[in-house]
């Protein structure tokens, strides 16, 4: 069992290490800024993974390029910009929100409240969320009160 | 008539599923269309010490090939390339991208050199500039120095009859 696990976990680390190359930052904070960077950002080629994820050539580029960006001072946002300005919004996991990405963003939101609307409505129709009248309430209560007479 | 809303969803769906799935994802729609081309600044493969920039070709329409000897693709395109340069109707310049020298001048040895010049760009800088992320790619820039079009993937007689020449012709007319 003991075996079982340790191969498990042997091979878990594998993948992650075949990918990453090794950077020396400035500071913490710096590299917290290329991590985050790297992990939003998509790589090109194998479309799927982000740049931290892929061991793609283009890849290793753009992380070598947004260590540099970020070594020079630059801002995340101006690494951010440099990318998309080359290869479009697609770069971007996290779409920024803008006139072409607002059904993106909200189109879900507001097909919620459309089926809510739907649902409001269909239930309505059918008289489930109709409270009951003054009528049906007194025979209700009623019955119950003829059946705790009963027992 | 109690079906007509739910088919009509349904009838929605199937027809913007079925856009989305003939949409090739690798096709990524370039934001460089319509923008000045990126400055570069590069060494001919066959003569290094010569250097050609974007500002050299201002003035005429010219076609940038991304080719690479470890591409498999290019070699399917160079037929098409070559036709293409033997058409005349601009020069066709390659991006020999992060490529090595010698592999390249085998490629080209081997297999014939359709390019007024390929330009070396061994560390890939250029090619991240043009935002180039799969080999082959084909670049179309007009005269103001502004790309046009651009080709993502091997082109073959269809895209070279149906929109390489008609642009080319357009753009020098």
């Amino acid at each position: 069992m003991l075996r079982l696990l340790t191969l498990c976990l042997l091979l878990y680390t594998m993948p992650l290490q075949a990918v990453i190359e090794t950077y020396e930052f400035e500071s913490a904070q710096m590299e917290a800024e290329y991590y985050k960077l790297i992990n939003e950002l998509r790589c090109l080629v194998c479309q799927n993974q982000n740049l931290s994820g892929s061991n793609a050539d283009l890849a290793k580029d753009l992380r070598k390029q947004t260590y540099e960006m970020l070594n020079q001072g630059k801002t995340p946002d101006q690494v951010v910009q440099y990318m998309v300005d080359r290869y479009g919004d697609f770069v971007l996991y996290r779409p920024r929100v803008k006139k072409g990405t607002l059904l993106l963003w909200f189109g879900p939101f507001a097909l919620l409240v459309l089926v809510l609307w739907l649902v409001i409505r269909v239930m309505r129709k059918k008289q489930i969320l109709v409270p009951p009248d003054a009528d049906a309430l007194q025979r209700a209560q009623q019955l119950l009160s003829d059946n705790q007479e009963k027992q | 008539m109690r079906f007509a809303i739910p088919l009509g969803i349904f009838i929605l769906m199937v027809g913007l599923l079925g856009y989305g799935l003939n949409l090739d994802p690798k096709k990524v729609p370039s934001p460089l269309i319509d923008k000045a081309a990126p400055t570069f600044s590069l060494a001919k493969l066959h003569a290094p010490q010569q250097q050609i920039s974007n500002s050299d070709l201002l003035g005429q329409v010219w076609v940038l090939n991304v080719w690479a000897s470890w591409c498999v693709a290019c070699r399917a395109e160079h037929e098409w390339v070559t036709r293409l340069a033997q058409m005349n109707l601009a020069k066709v310049f390659g991006l020999n991208y992060k490529d090595k020298p010698d592999d390249a001048k085998n490629w080209l040895r081997q297999w014939g050199d359709p390019y007024s010049a390929s330009l070396k760009d061994e560390d890939g800088r250029v090619g991240i500039d043009w935002g180039v992320y799969g080999v082959p790619e084909t670049f179309i820039v007009d005269k103001k120095g502004i790309i046009r079009y651009k080709f993502i993937g091997p082109i073959n007689q269809g895209t070279l009859n149906s929109e390489i020449v008609p642009l080319l012709r357009e753009l020098s007319g």
